[in-house]
């Protein structure tokens, strides 16, 4: 009986569903199998239940384009057969509800492929999925068929876990398929203490974290971060710093304990305790499934299939980058491959034979029967891009650097010293008060440094899997092999000899994750559907609601002590002018030091300097400042943009914490301005605001209440500036738009994918190097009355 | 001794090399022997007594008006209209001949009682004028008389309190004016003219209009048909305003016009070089220019572009006429073809002129890719009478820098033209369809035109409008020593040097072309036979 017939009409169920392996999975039963359907375990998100992540994550995957179109109108028929139900591997009994329980007794064959497959997962949760989860999903699948009357469930139920071939570790020699328990290799380790040695890692790190220090810390990197971005954003980064914070502990630790006992990472070494436990504890036919690395798809549902960034995939682009100058590994040395097609066949024969009757391990790795040497992968990869380089920003073809397989210390040390160097540049350059371009070199600085880190980190990670010299063996899994006919055979191969690696590397493998890594592939400029054409086209789609521009250096090369100079200096003697320029330099550092503390207060401060300035007179000559000294410091690109946003129907609104008279001549610019309002006192300003400036955090409810009071939309609304200062206002819309952004908006625009826009001040435009107003004649309004 | 004539020089083997223009620089090309070089007429003799000179022209008016005094009374309404800033260029040393005449007509007008007068700077859509500038065209003694009191005024195109919409010309164009000037008893225009586009029907008839009167005249169909518009008899441009202007008449506007002609007296005595033929510099003419293009290659172009707006020119007053407009505008063009005309023969293949810092819209400004353009292929290639100096096909070279600048003050709407509506299409009908609206009524350019010193949205559009004429009839237009990516965005060649530029001509006009260089400023007119 072929493997169709065995399974067909069977109920599966079926962890990591939304996975690389479990999404293969779930197509090839729900495309091979007649009448069989497949309940997944899916945790629910954030914004969407489990049902809707399965549809959107398991059937809209392209893996399922092949079984769209070939069955066409009838795929909503097959589709339905996939039932998908809440819960979560790392909870125990998986939080199934009444339903999802019922579901589970009812499966003939439960598939667990749901794991944390990074390598540099915290140690806690590595342990809460890797290690337990196999055993919840036993004890779980035990209880469920326990609590339903016999004849609701099948007969038996035959659980099929997923492993990893490295839980054999990377020590040199030959694997064999058997339990852990009966490895030479394997040490005894108390699975039960590493549970709870993890989650008190937890609570420490945690504790740890709200110490005073740890907390000071944390709270002066969020601001070096986001300088003056207000109260509530520093302490939300700063919260965000301190959960990495635990998390980079945890993966440390993880890390370290995995080495202590000869694994290379937390991953194998929570998947071999996750086996032993599993073991120990299942009372359920039970196989278990250990692949080695799994690529792409050799044959189904298409060559090249893949899903998600795997282990190697990001080492390629970025060798093809030439960003990797150097990779540890050992020429000779096997690397293990193995593609996801395979391992899913064998997955089914194990599920379309019997059940065994004790524990049954089946390496799916292919060092043994076909191996791939190392230096042969990369020379495979070096000829592939050698042929088909990948292109630079400005179309020029990068050229491949040379490995020559050093070991891993001096890699390492290598990226180490490098990293360093970086870090420090970095440091240097957001302490400078750089904006625009020179603000988006320093932005670049820190995307090398962030590139160079994740290199040290494959290296750190991956190294030793580029090292292995273990061999796993496949004798039980060439044994079913040898048990399929003909036609499975050529439906469910899984049989590693058949892989002609030059053919997969080259023709499969590499144009699909190049066609993943969204790499540019092709010479030549770049056309003009670049990514900020792209962006620049949703920001000015009409269905936007409302633009809200900041002023200073958004739309205006000036601030306010510019303009104050100007008018404090309009009607003074030549005599008298030194006077004021030299208070205003002394003052500026400290000035400048408040400003960037918090940028309330230094408006505040900075205003006390209009107590007793004539209004009317202020009034009328701010005109004047505004023709003679601000337009020519505006950036048209700016403005054009103001007026375009009008023209295309949306709402625009200035928010600025300059001075309402100071702007007034920019008024017909905007449909709103949002500015300060100094207090008046008999023709005379007072020095003090009317009511708190709007700057900083206060400008995200701003935005909210503007927004609601005219019935718009912030999620289709677009907000331009250009300081972290600014930050809540910009992340209040759904279309933030970092201008001319200063370092730290510059790193945060570039790490969230902002667009960002360069704008300058039209040449020619500049003026005198001091804002001091002329001397040589009087007001204009006294030659033409104004409208 | 007598002013000699203007004088077309054919380049042999001993003439020395020829003073080009550049921007605020100037250098000295050897030019192929055969070309010619245009000069202009050497600077008339100024008038010895220019106050008695406006005094007896207004006292004698030409045409059917009556002496000034007999058309001023008591409890009349008198408006003084006047050029603005961008006339004469460069600007004049003090006094300016519009003080010159204003005191002359405020102090009859004053003797005659009249008390109700307003100021009004002919503006059309150009940028305001500041204080200083308009110290320096009316002297401190009428500005303060005037300005505190409110009554200087600056026309507003865009104030729609104070145009009045006259009529519409049998040819269905909108007449739209300065009401206050409408509706004066009196309108007295004092202008410079400076070329002999100025003056005539079009100082009230686009000087005192709106945007919706000049989009009749100023656009690429009739700047395509003025051939040239420095000859009103052959320039559509002209034709329209003529038409205007008997339309202002008849609709019992009485202009009273005074014109006045200035020599070609351009620069002052430090530069006298720029105005001197090479071949007869003195060893002080050498000398001035090594020292002053020594001392040019080492200032930073701001700084040179401040000394050079900084200069006066000493033009002095040589004739004025005064009287009903036609008649004194007859008298006016035969003056100025007295001072700037000269006769050439034939047209060239290849056309250079070197643009110097200064056009009509960037005194005290910047002179911005649009306006180097409007410079050459608006003023200078229309500085001709009969048939252009360049023949059809044929090539222009410009020698300019034309950096991608501009003034934001003044210039607004033309870094947007240049940045939006040229990166797009250069052909001045396609930009007229698609564009001129939506820039002419952008409520921010408006704003800037009114409370500021911007020129108005539309004048860019304007400014290459005056060139439609010439791209027309061009094969090509090279700009040696600009700005390669200004240059082309316009639709012209760079070249590095003018041996390039040759090189690069004889694609278009052939490997042995003639060539003419227009040796100026100082101005002159070509009557080309």
């Amino acid at each position: 009986m072929g493997i169709p017939a065995a399974l067909a009409g069977k109920r599966f169920f079926v962890t990591g569903g939304t996975g690389f392996l479990g999404t293969a999975l779930v197509e090839r039963i729900l495309r091979t199998v007649p009448d069989a359907d497949v309940v997944v375990l899916v945790r629910p998100g954030r914004r969407a239940t489990a049902s809707e992540r399965a549809a959107r994550e398991i059937l809209r995957n392209d893996c399922f384009d092949r079984l769209r179109e070939e069955l066409g109108d009838r795929f909503g028929g097959a589709a339905a057969r996939l039932v998908a139900v809440a819960g979560d591997v790392s909870r125990d009994g998986l939080g199934l509800d009444a339903e999802g329980r019922r579901l589970l007794a009812s499966c003939d064959v439960v598939v667990h492929a749901a794991a944390t497959v990074s390598f540099d997962a915290p140690l806690d949760q590595a342990v809460e999925i890797n290690l337990l989860g196999p055993s919840r999903v036993a004890a779980a699948l035990s209880a469920a068929r326990a609590a339903r009357a016999a004849e609701e469930c099948p007969e038996r139920a035959h659980l099929i876990a997923v492993s990893t071939a490295y839980v054999a570790g990377t020590h040199q020699g030959e694997a064999r398929e058997e339990l852990l328990s009966e490895s030479r290799f394997s040490l005894e380790v108390d699975w039960r203490a590493e549970v709870d040695h993890a989650r008190g890692l937890r609570r420490d790190f945690e504790t740890e974290s709200r110490s005073a220090t740890t907390l000071a810390s944390l709270a002066k990197k969020s601001r070096a971060e986001l300088g003056a971005a207000g109260e509530h954003l520093l302490a939300a980064r700063a919260e965000r710093l301190r959960d990495e914070w635990i998390e980079d502990r945890l993966v440390d630790a993880g890390t370290a304990r995995a080495q202590s006992l000869g694994w290379p990472d937390a991953y194998p070494f929570t998947k071999a305790l996750g086996e032993r436990a599993l073991v120990e504890t299942a009372d359920v036919p039970l196989s278990i499934v250990r692949p080695s690395i799994i690529e792409s798809a050799l044959a189904e549902p298409v060559p090249g299939w893949i899903r998600g960034f795997r282990m190697a995939e990001p080492i390629i682009i970025s060798f093809a980058r030439g960003l990797l100058r150097e990779f540890p590994g050992v020429p000779e040395g096997v690397t293990d491959v193995i593609p996801v097609d395979m391992v899913v066949a064998a997955i089914m024969a194990i599920a379309a034979a019997p059940p065994p009757e004790r524990p049954a391990v089946y390496h799916v790795a292919s060092g043994v029967a076909n191996p791939l040497r190392y230096g042969r992968l990369v020379e495979l990869i070096q000829e592939w891009f050698g042929r088909h380089p990948i292109y630079d920003d400005r179309g020029q073809p990068i050229s491949l650097p040379e490995w020559s397989f050093p070991g891993r210390g001096r890699v390492q040390r290598q990226l180490l010293r490098a990293t360093k160097a970086m870090d420090a540049a970095e440091r240097m350059l957001t302490a400078l008060p750089l904006r625009g371009r020179q603000a988006a070199f320093s932005a670049t600085v820190e995307e090398r440094n962030t590139l160079a880190k994740r290199a040290l980190g494959y290296v750190q990670l991956y190294g030793a899997y580029t090292e292995t010299e273990a061999r796993y063996r496949v004798d039980r899994l060439l044994d079913l092999w040898r048990t399929l006919d003909g036609s499975d055979r050529s439906a469910f191969c899984f049989d590693p000899s058949v892989i002609d690696w030059g053919h997969y590397v080259h023709d499969i493998h590499l144009p699909s994750i190049v066609a993943h890594a969204r790499v540019r592939t092709t010479p030549g400029r770049p056309t003009l559907d670049s990514r900020p054409e792209r962006a620049r086209r949703s920001i000015l789609s009409p269905d936007r609601h409302l633009a809200a521009f900041d002023l200073e250096h958004t739309l205006i090369a000036a601030n306010v002590v510019d303009s104050y100079a100007w008018l404090a200096s309009r009607h003074l003697s030549a005599a008298r002018r030194p006077k004021l320029v030299a208070e205003l330099l002394a003052e500026g550092p400290s000035l400048l030091a408040l400003d960037r503390r918090d940028r309330g207060d230094f408006l505040r401060l900075f205003y006390r300097r209009y107590d007793g300035a004539p209004v009317a007179q202020l009034e009328e000559d701010a005109w004047e400042l505004f023709h003679r000294q601000l337009l020519p410091r505006t950036f048209p690109a700016g403005l054009s943009r103001v007026r375009e946003h009008r023209r295309l129907g949306h709402r625009t609104l200035l928010i600025t914490g300059a001075l309402d008279f100071v702007i007034a001549p920019m008024r017909p610019l905007f449909d709103d301005i949002v500015c300060a309002r100094m207090a008046q006192s008999g023709g005379r300003f007072t020095g003090r605001l009317d009511e708190l400036p709007p700057i900083g955090e206060a400008r995200a409810q701003l935005l909210a209440d503007y927004a609601a009071a005219h019935g718009l939309d912030l999620a289709e609304s677009v907000a331009y500036a250009d300081s972290a200062s600014d930050l809540a206002m910009l992340e209040a819309v759904g279309f933030p738009v970092a201008v001319n952004p200063e370092t730290r908006l510059a790193a945060i625009a570039r790490r969230r994918g902002w667009h960002v826009e360069h704008w300058g001040r039209a040449a020619g435009g500049a003026s005198r190097p001091l804002p001091i107003g002329p001397l040589d004649v009087r007001p204009l309004s006294k030659v033409r009355g104004r409208p | 001794m007598t002013p000699r004539p203007g004088l077309v020089l054919e380049v042999d083997g001993s003439t020395p090399p020829t003073l080009f223009w550049h921007g605020e620089r100037f250098v000295l090309e050897k030019l192929p022997e055969g070309s010619r070089v245009i000069y202009a007429p050497e600077p008339l003799v100024p008038l010895e007594d220019p106050v008695g000179a406006i005094r007896h022209a207004l006292l004698h008016p030409l045409g059917d008006r009556d002496p000034l005094p007999a058309l001023l009374w008591p409890g009349m309404r008198l408006t003084v209209c006047f050029d603005d800033v961008s006339l004469p260029l460069p600007p004049m040393q003090a006094p300016d001949v519009r003080q010159l005449v204003m005191e002359q007509v405020l102090d009859m007008a004053a003797e005659a009682g009249v008390d109700d007068v307003v100021l009004v700077a002919a503006l059309a859509l150009h940028r305001r004028m500041t204080e200083a500038e308009l110290r320096h065209a009316l002297g401190d003694r009428i500005y303060e008389a005037f300005a505190p009191s409110g009554l200087l005024t600056q026309h507003d195109a865009e104030d729609p309190d104070n145009l009045v919409h006259l009529g519409t010309t049998g040819k269905g164009e909108d007449v739209e004016i300065n009401k206050r000037a409408a509706t004066s008893d009196l309108l007295v225009y004092v202008n410079i003219n400076l070329v002999a586009m100025d003056g005539g029907h079009k100082s009230v008839a686009t000087g005192l209009a709106s945007y919706r009167s000049l989009r009749h005249h100023h656009n690429p169909k009739t700047m395509v048909h003025s051939r040239s518009f420095m000859d009103a008899p052959s320039s559509e441009l002209h034709s329209s305003n003529w038409r205007m202007g008997r339309l202002i008449a008849d609709s019992g506007v009485k202009v009273f016009q005074i014109e006045t002609t200035l020599n070609t007296d351009t620069f002052p005595r430090q530069f006298g070089f720029l105005q001197r033929r090479e071949w007869e510099w003195s060893v002080r003419d050498r000398a001035m220019y090594a020292a002053a293009a020594a001392a040019l290659d080492r200032t930073p172009p701001r700084v040179a572009r401040q000394v050079f707006h900084s200069i006066r020119a000493p033009h002095a007053l040589v004739s004025v006429q005064a009287g009903e407009v036609e008649a004194v505008h007859a008298v006016t063009t035969a003056n100025i073809w007295k001072q700037q005309g000269v006769e050439v023969d034939g047209q060239t293949d290849i056309l250079t002129m070197g643009l110097p810092y200064i056009s009509p819209y960037n005194v005290n400004s910047i002179m911005n890719p649009i306006l180097v353009a409007c410079l050459g292929l608006g003023y200078f290639f229309n500085l001709y009478r009969g048939q252009p100096l360049v023949r059809r096909g044929g090539v222009v070279i410009l020698h300019h820098p034309t950096p991608w600048e501009f003034h934001p003050g003044h210039h607004p709407s033309y870094i947007d033209f240049f940045e939006e509506v040229l990166s797009d299409t250069t052909d001045p009908v396609e930009i007229s369809k698609t564009y001129e609206e939506s820039f002419a009524t952008d409520p921010w350019y408006v704003h800037l035109y009114r409370t500021g010193h911007a020129y108005h949205g539309v004048h860019p559009f304007y400014m290459w409008y005056w060139c439609a004429h010439a791209l027309d009839h061009l094969g090509r237009v090279i700009v040696v020593g600009g700005d390669p990516a200004a240059v082309r965005r316009m639709g012209f060649s760079p070249a590095t040097r003018l041996a390039d530029a040759l090189e690069m001509a004889s694609d278009v006009v052939g490997r042995s072309p003639t060539l003419t260089h227009l040796h100026t400023p100082p101005l002159l007119l070509a009557d080309v036979r």
